[in-house]
């Protein structure tokens, strides 16, 4: 998929998309376009840099808005999705998993919004034009077929949380915003798993509650959209498949190196598996 | 004149020395008390700490590395003495969530190399692992655990690729909590005393609390403390 192309039908609908979605680029621009607004509304994060001169690339108030505003985004999409499932008679049949995971995601939505907005920011509103679980007719039956469901919710899910661990970087050292976004973070990957145990305890799917694969740097294809292909067994440098593991002293399998760690997804490559859904 | 910040760094590595010879001479009781009574010197620590886990990203990596001894010392105990009665299912998760743990222990000792704490020791006495309840039930506290410290921790990382790596491995202990809630229960997977139901949001502790809590897994003679 064309990833220039995606965002430039994002922004057909929706001009600042890009500014909202690459904090990078929008400060940068922001400091010649309106610097003062941006050097008043950073002061209580500048402030608190003096005493935090290790963290070299403090984010300004404004990446934070914009990384804040990329959850939202998402947020938007999971909170619209369970709304509309279990808005649908007869559909969903597994309340005591479905339930909880449409309260938090709408509870996200609501604390993004209000934190976005503390800051002095502008929350995003849900997509006006809606969304398009079908992603353009490649799941005519999400909203028909039970298991069709499930496995757009895993998809979702599992996007959720690479796509916030994507962002964490930029929120470095802000307590108050990145404990939230590695709460909710955290809350994601809970219903994740759920997804998945649900999927394969009661459905018979093949799959896990973690993502695992079977190969070095496949992807793991279980979700109804995945094209991801993040899994690695590299982390932080250290060669995981060298590691000593219950079964050898100087080995680790593929599975377990994959499952063991969640990998992150950029802006961009979270856009591209969400922007089918986004009318 | 030494900056506080040179003096715990050296601190730290008298620690590891002091490690290394008394354990080596078998007299690790009596290292353990110098240890501690310097670390109350020049540390902020608590009061039962006796082994520093070291200061900035080092001591994080540390806090890391001492959590998932504790899991995957736990996982290690349960599937070789599985529950009575253990569905193979179960056995399957287990097995599977302890090498998670044992790969992230073994990925933070050869991570953090030299910088790395000893192996602690740990005590499950109090769990009863012939039962499933008792099993499942800690097994849910040292996964919430263990998501609660790395969120609550995060900001605290100076190395945005470290907190890469914490970021990567806390939603694995997510996933893993969601799914031993689920064995408990069907549906508790964000339980009300680990996800706020007013905000959606996963409780986070910082390390005092999650230390508090851990060191009662912990054999008196490798309690830990954090001064980051």
């Amino acid at each position: 998929m064309n990833l220039f192309g995606i965002i430039e039908e994002i922004e057909k609908i929706d001009p600042d998309f890009q500014d909202r979605i690459n904090p990078r680029r929008d400060a940068i621009k922001n400091i010649t376009s309106f610097g003062s607004k941006v050097a008043v509304a950073a002061l209580p994060f500048a402030l608190g840099s003096i005493f935090k001169k290790a963290y070299g690339a403090a984010a300004s108030t404004t990446d934070v808005i914009g990384v804040l505003n990329f959850a939202l985004t998402l947020e938007h999409l999971e909170a619209a999705f369970y709304n509309q499932g279990l808005g649908t008679s007869g559909l969903v049949t597994d309340s005591s998993y479905i339930t909880p995971i449409q309260t938090d995601e709408n509870n996200h939505v609501t604390f993004l919004t209000s934190v976005i907005t503390s800051l002095g920011g502008t929350p995003v509103a849900a997509n006006a034009a809606g969304y398009d679980f079908t992603a353009g007719g490649t799941f005519p039956t999400v909203f028909s077929n039970y298991q069709t469901f499930l496995a757009v919710a895993e998809t979702l899910e599992d996007t959720g949380v690479r796509a916030y661990k994507g962002q964490a970087g930029t929120l470095a050292g802000n307590q108050t915003v990145l404990t939230a976004a590695l709460s909710i973070h955290a809350v994601e990957a809970r219903h994740a798993s759920a997804i998945r145990y649900l999927r394969m305890s009661k459905y018979g799917v093949s799959i896990y509650p973690w993502i695992t694969s079977p190969t070095a740097s496949g992807s793991d294809v279980s979700g109804a959209n995945s094209n991801d292909t993040g899994n690695t067994t590299v982390q932080g440098g250290v060669n995981i498949l060298t590691l000593a593991s219950v079964e050898s002293s100087s080995s680790t399998s593929v599975a377990t190196a994959t499952a063991a760690f969640d990998e992150p997804l950029t802006t961009n490559e979270v856009l591209a598996l969400v922007t089918p859904f986004i009318k | 004149m030494k900056t506080a910040s040179e003096l715990n760094t050296g601190n730290v590595n008298l620690h590891r020395r002091s490690f290394l010879r008394y354990a080596g001479a078998g007299i690790a009781g009596a290292g353990l008390l110098a240890v501690g009574a310097s670390c109350h010197k020049d540390h902020n620590v608590t009061p039962s700490g006796t082994i520093s886990l070291g200061t900035g990203d080092i001591g994080i990596l540390n806090y890391a590395y001492a959590l998932e001894q504790l899991e995957a010392a736990f996982y290690t105990q349960v599937v070789a003495t599985p529950y009575s009665g253990m569905p193979s299912v179960e056995l399957t998760f287990l097995t599977d969530i302890r090498d998670h743990e044992v790969c992230h222990r073994n990925f933070f000792k050869a991570a953090l190399g030299a910088s790395a704490i000893q192996s602690l020791s740990v005590n499950f006495s109090k769990i009863d692992f012939t039962s499933r309840t008792s099993v499942l039930t800690y097994a849910k506290a040292f996964e919430d655990l263990g998501v609660t410290a790395y969120d609550g921790v995060g900001y605290k990382i100076q190395n945005v690729a470290y907190l890469a790596i914490a970021g990567s491995i806390v939603s694995v202990e997510a996933r893993h909590a969601a799914l031993i809630g689920n064995l408990l229960q069907n549906g508790n997977f964000v339980s009300s005393d680990q996800v706020s139901t007013s905000n959606g949001l996963n409780v986070s502790n910082d390390p005092a609390t999650v230390l508090a809590t851990a060191n009662t897994f912990l054999s008196a003679q490798t309690q830990v403390s954090a001064n980051f």
